[in-house]
């Protein structure tokens, strides 16, 4: 509204203003946009409620935050932030090992590979991480020794569970596994959205199933892969909080062993609050780095048309 | 068939022999016969529905056939013999056979994620082993003969669809393909980017190139190929020379159907 007003009043006072060839040209690119009055009153109320955040973080005494200050950057929460870092790194890269691997079953013409894909994923999504944690953890009472060999057979090689299964292995189990089945439905996503025409111009310039899946299919499938993936590896970050359960001394755990002798409990879990937005502030520039590695040829920058000679 | 305009018996380099397809009840090839002989170009025509691009789809191995067979220089294309049983062959293998044959889709299809060049040089860098330095000379030499050199360095999203589909063709051609298969090349884009394409096509028909193409356009049909064969329901109802058969055809169907195109 108030735009068209801008541009009419140009228009009208043409013919008063003498017809100098630069005042007879319009040129919106320095129009003004104002805003309407409702973006207006947003904007204060949207301020106000930002200062008075602030405020309240800075001026509550229960916060602490030279207690939070002292804890910052203790030894016993650093080596805690590299446990949370470390899981979910390592669960994160089997995660998306395993759900690739599940994915490419799902999808294949080969039966007895598709059911077991699918009672994988119906088993370790139907089930609380935390009770499938505390399985792991408690391995050795289920199964006394791992071996390799032929089923019923003897075994060539054996070994003790207990020697095995520590709270970190029995995590990075739990949790590579919990998201490898969260994974593989992303990763079928992603597979299923690329053209599949895209299968058939592989093929043409003679490429092996293996060339044109890597090459040609996954590159375009990262696309659509890699936000939900994004959501993943976050929940991930959080979700290794829940190890606490089995003795894993992650932040959460370090944190909670400090305020359960100190009782300064506010102040350390904003100590952890911190550490966490810190992590994942990280994989946020992460994630938007790789979204526009792999949207190479999808920036539609001007689109040559006028170039149509048939030479 | 008479073969009038053939000099010299040439070699076949693709043998179609009573090729059959079904899809459910549809008859989509019904006992086809086509030879394809060196140097020459064969245009494909007939209405929609016809089995013209199932038939180019099947040689390239993109389809399977239900029955007959397709021979590329004497080598029968998607099977081995083995004792007195014919045995489907792997996936590498056919992949293999492919690379002597290249395809010209009717949507491009070019690969959005990588560079006019990286199209190029990804079959002879990755499937035939050339050294990225040959492929990319190979590219800026058959982008120039495509007349698209200043876009090398495009993604194909920027590019028109004319442009794209020359980019196909040079794609295709990368692949030094004994036989070069065009699925109806023309089909997607707009009128005025028709002609462009059908210069390159035409071009690679005087340069000797063996090709098969599937079109509607009749008035390239006539100037570039050599023979045409009329498809209609699955078979093959009228074929011969060019120019003869499209001024004068023997069967009242292709008649009629090339009064209904012209």
């Amino acid at each position: 509204m108030t735009n068209l007003s801008i541009t009419s009043s140009a228009v009208s006072a043409v013919p008063s203003t003498p017809p100098t060839p630069k005042n007879c040209v319009d040129d919106v690119s320095k129009a003004i946009y104002p805003a309407s009055l409702s973006r207006r009153l947003g904007t204060i109320a949207l301020v106000l409620i930002a200062a008075w955040l602030v405020w309240f973080l800075i001026s509550n005494p229960r916060f602490e935050w030279p207690v939070v200050w002292n804890y910052l950057f203790a030894p016993a929460i650093l080596e805690g932030l590299g446990v949370t870092l470390a899981l979910t790194v390592i669960s994160m890269v089997g995660g998306v090992l395993v759900g690739t691997i599940a994915a490419l079953l799902l999808m294949s013409d080969y039966g007895p590979g598709r059911r077991a894909a699918n009672v994988y994923l119906w088993a370790f999504r139907a089930t609380p991480l935390m009770i499938q944690l505390l399985f792991w953890y408690n391995l050795a009472y289920l199964l006394p020794t791992v071996s390799i060999g032929l089923p019923f057979g003897e075994p060539w090689v054996e070994w003790r569970t207990i020697d095995l299964i520590n709270p970190f292995t029995a995590a990075v189990l739990g949790l590579s596994l919990a998201e490898g089945a969260y994974m593989a439905e992303i990763m079928r996503a992603g597979l299923l959205s690329v053209d599949q025409r895209q299968h058939d111009a592989a093929k043409a310039i003679g490429m092996t199933p293996a060339q044109s899946f890597f090459r040609i299919i996954v590159p375009q499938a990262m696309r659509f892969i890699i936000p939900p993936t994004g959501n993943q590896v976050i929940s991930m970050a959080k979700a290794t909080a829940l190890v606490s359960v089995i003795a894993m001394n992650d932040l959460l755990f370090a944190v909670q062993t400090i305020y359960n002798r100190t009782y300064e409990i506010v102040p350390l879990l904003m100590v952890a609050v911190f550490w966490y937005l810190v992590v994942i502030s990280c994989l946020y520039l992460i994630q938007s780095r790789l979204e526009k590695h792999y949207s190479k040829g999808h920036q539609r920058t001007a689109v040559i048309t006028a170039e149509t000679t048939t030479a | 068939m008479t073969e009038s305009s053939s000099q010299s018996p040439k070699r076949k380099v693709l043998r179609a022999e009573n090729v059959t397809k079904h899809y459910g009840r549809y008859v989509a090839l019904d006992n086809v016969n086509l030879d394809v002989h060196e140097g020459e170009v064969v245009a494909i025509i007939g209405p929609s529905g016809s089995g013209k691009s199932t038939l180019i789809r099947c040689m390239h191995q993109l389809e399977s056939l239900e029955g007959g067979a397709i021979y590329l220089d004497d080598e029968l294309l998607g099977f081995r013999r083995h004792k007195n049983q014919l045995l489907a062959l792997n996936a590498k293998a056919v992949a293999r056979q492919r690379r002597e044959l290249g395809m010209v889709f009717q949507q491009f299809v070019l690969f959005p994620h990588m560079t006019v060049a990286e199209n190029i040089m990804e079959g002879p860098t990755r499937v035939l082993g050339d050294s990225v330095a040959d492929a990319r000379k190979l590219a800026e030499h058959l982008l120039e003969r495509v007349g698209l050199s200043h876009r090398i360095n495009a993604y194909p999203p920027q590019l028109s669809g004319g442009q794209q589909q020359r980019v196909a063709i040079a794609r295709a051609l990368a692949m030094r393909p004994k036989v070069l298969l065009f699925d109806e090349p023309t089909s997607a884009l707009d009128p005025e980017l028709v002609g462009e394409v059908l210069k390159v096509v035409t071009d690679l028909a005087k340069a000797g190139k063996t090709m098969v193409v599937v079109t509607h356009e009749i008035g390239f049909a006539r100037e570039a190929a050599d023979r045409v064969i009329f498809m209609e329901n699955g078979r093959v109802v009228e074929q011969g020379d060019a120019r003869s058969t499209l001024a004068d055809p023997k069967t009242d169907r292709l008649r009629t159907f090339l009064s209904r195109v012209m």
